[in-house]
């Protein structure tokens, strides 16, 4: 089971890593997405899916039943929260390079890559 | 005030003021007061901060929500953190300061003070909090602000230098949070000091060995590390100078904070653990390939924001030198080194921006006459260059004397050779620089502006706090000493 997870996991990110790698913007935002959902799969399965002492504990019980650890969980509910703020954030910044540009092409948003190069500025 | 409220001060104050900001932002000028004030109150209570601290040793820690030990998010007031939220404070205070001259309503009611007191407050969360996942989560908050100021004009190259910043940055961070899964996993707990006791003393089975390569790849990221470098030099000069300043001097610091943190007092590298030793030559392999190659790379440019981007990572190398170096000397002279430059590289952009002011070009070719026309501002931003270059008796001399004679003392000899090699590079740099900007005559044609006070009054700041360090380095010694006990307190506790 662990295993499995671990695998799908693993797939995820790596599926994540090769549509940032492309040119692409929107695939590109795509795969930031992505990349946190695969990390937060395995950090689940990082976090052990097994029974142990969970922190919430009623009076007079040592452990609160089956359980798997609550901790991991809340940890992430926090990293979907930030991993969704984060992809909202870079969509804007695709959505206003695609106004300005005119493209969704890596390569011809380069507004940055050009800005103060050595020996251009004679031309300014 | 109690010492608990004494410790979420600098980030509870900044967070609050940027909530409110955030509701005054069509009012400018209520929003640029509530930000100085924010930002006024939070470096007063810093400095009570770091003066309880001092006087009565680490504060209690503090936990929330009333969950027991190695459970609860808990912050921790030890002299390191405490002195690192009182630079915060004057970095932040001269950037207020510049901005009034330099930021204008316009950029106001695009939430550039709410989004500046989040970043603020977000860097002193990373610096006090004393939980792993907490600190990562300061880190993607301190990311999203700071993309925010970057783009705060919508300006073509500034979306550009963004979305290659976000990438590499957002990949940093799911590296951060790999490891710190796997560490949790391993250890069953995120709390920095019992996992210092944990991991400290012990070798590493692959697991926690696996997730120490991870965070060391992602702060180092964070960092600007080289070869993780890559998104700094292409976001640093996109971003109006302002918020780049604020960016040189915390955010590549509050990278090296957290590696620091993790690598010491969780691995127990510095500290005489053991948990940590295989990674210390990828870490001086690192220190040596930042000093030098960015050095280098600082004098194939000629905007005068590329130019010190480059010196911000250059600088950085010198601190992981000392982390590299894996003694208590190299520890301290690392945070000495953190101190001085956090001062001196926000201090350098601000002094860009003045340039850029009279003489309109970012470009050195196209400026120069500036110590003629303003000898104020030559005389206050003769201070951080030549602090940068080393020069005797200013902070960067200390620095890197520290550094170097640590290095000395454990025999690293690469690493002490590269440290001379990148200092050299950095006076030839900085000369160039100066004679280009301040010295010569402006190109034909060209008549220099006048400079607002509030920019020069900025500046002022930073620099009065270098000249500070230049003539007392050792009282900031004695506080580095201070921290680096304070770091490695926990470390093997287990033993």
């Amino acid at each position: 089971m662990i295993l499995l997870y671990a695998l799908v996991g693993a797939g995820v990110v790596g599926c994540a890593l090769h549509m940032m790698l492309s040119r692409n913007l929107v695939r590109l935002l795509l795969g930031v997405s992505l990349l946190s959902t695969g990390v937060n799969i395995l950090l689940f399965v990082a976090g052990g899916m097994g029974n142990r002492q969970p922190p919430l504990i009623r009076a007079g019980e040592t452990q609160l039943g089956d359980s798997a650890d609550p901790l991991t969980q809340a940890l992430i509910l926090t990293a979907i929260v930030i991993g969704f703020a984060l992809t909202v954030v870079f969509a804007a910044f695709v959505l206003r390079a695609w106004r300005t540009e005119r493209t969704v092409d890596g390569r011809a948003v380069d507004a940055a890559e050009r800005l103060g190069l050595p020996r251009q500025e004679d031309d300014a | 005030m109690s010492d608990g409220a004494l410790l979420i001060a600098p980030v509870l104050i900044p967070l609050i003021g940027a909530a409110v900001a955030m509701l005054l932002r069509n009012r400018p000028d209520a929003a640029r007061i509530t930000g100085g004030v924010a930002i006024a109150v939070m470096t007063v209570a810093s400095m009570l901060l770091l003066s309880r601290v001092v006087g009565t040793g680490v504060l209690p820690v503090m936990r929330f929500g009333g969950w027991p030990a190695g459970f609860a998010v808990s912050f921790v007031g030890d002299t390191l953190a405490a002195l690192l939220t009182l630079v915060t404070g004057l970095v932040g205070t001269a950037a207020a300061l510049f901005a009034h001259a330099d930021v204008r309503a316009r950029r106001r009611r695009a939430g550039f003070d709410a989004m500046l007191l989040a970043l603020l407050g977000s860097v002193n969360g990373a610096f006090l909090t004393g939980d792993l996942f907490n600190l990562y989560v300061w880190f993607e908050l301190a990311l999203v602000a700071a993309l925010s100021l970057i783009t705060i004009d919508r300006a073509r190259a500034a979306i550009d230098g963004a979305i290659r910043y976000a990438t590499l940055s957002i990949a940093g961070a799911s590296l951060i949070l790999l490891g710190v899964g796997l560490v949790y996993g391993s250890t069953g707990t995120l709390d920095l000091a019992t996992l210092g006791a944990i991991l400290g003393d012990q070798p590493p089975v692959p697991a926690t060995a696996v997730a120490g390569a991870l965070m060391l790849a992602g702060f180092g990221l964070k960092a600007g590390l080289v070869p993780f470098h890559s998104w700094l030099t292409a976001s640093y000069h996109s971003a109006p100078i302002a918020v780049s300043a604020v960016l040189a001097g915390l955010l590549t610091k509050m990278g090296f904070y957290a590696l620091m943190r993790v690598m010491v007092a969780v691995y127990g590298i510095g500290a005489e653990g053991s948990g940590g030793a295989m990674y210390e030559p990828m870490l001086a392999t690192i220190a040596i390939l930042t000093m030098v190659g960015c050095a280098l790379a600082a004098l194939g440019q000629t905007d005068m924001r590329r130019i010190l981007a480059w010196h911000v990572i250059a600088q950085v190398g010198y601190m992981a030198m000392g982390l590299a170096v894996a003694t208590r000397a190299g520890l301290i002279a690392a945070i000495f080194y953190m101190v001085h430059s956090m001062l001196v590289q926000a201090n350098l952009f601000l002094g860009a921006g003045v340039i850029h002011r009279a003489t309109g070009s970012w470009g050195l070719r196209r400026a120069g006459g500036t110590m003629r026309t303003n000898p104020s501002f030559a005389l206050l931003f003769a201070v951080p260059v030549l602090s940068l270059a080393g020069i005797p008796p200013l902070s960067g001399f200390w620095a890197k004397i520290t550094v170097i004679r640590a290095g000395l003392g454990d025999g690293a000899l690469m690493l002490v050779l590269a440290a001379f090699g990148a200092a050299m590079l950095t006076i030839v740099s900085m000369a160039a620089f100066w004679s280009e900007a301040l010295w010569k005559a402006p190109p034909r044609g060209h008549r220099t502006r006048p400079v607002p006070a509030a920019m020069l009054w900025g500046m002022a700041v930073l620099s009065v706090g270098t000249v500070a360090i230049s003539l007392q380095p050792h009282r900031l010694l004695a506080l580095a000493q201070l921290s680096a006990s304070a770091l490695t307190m926990n470390v093997g506790g287990a033993r």
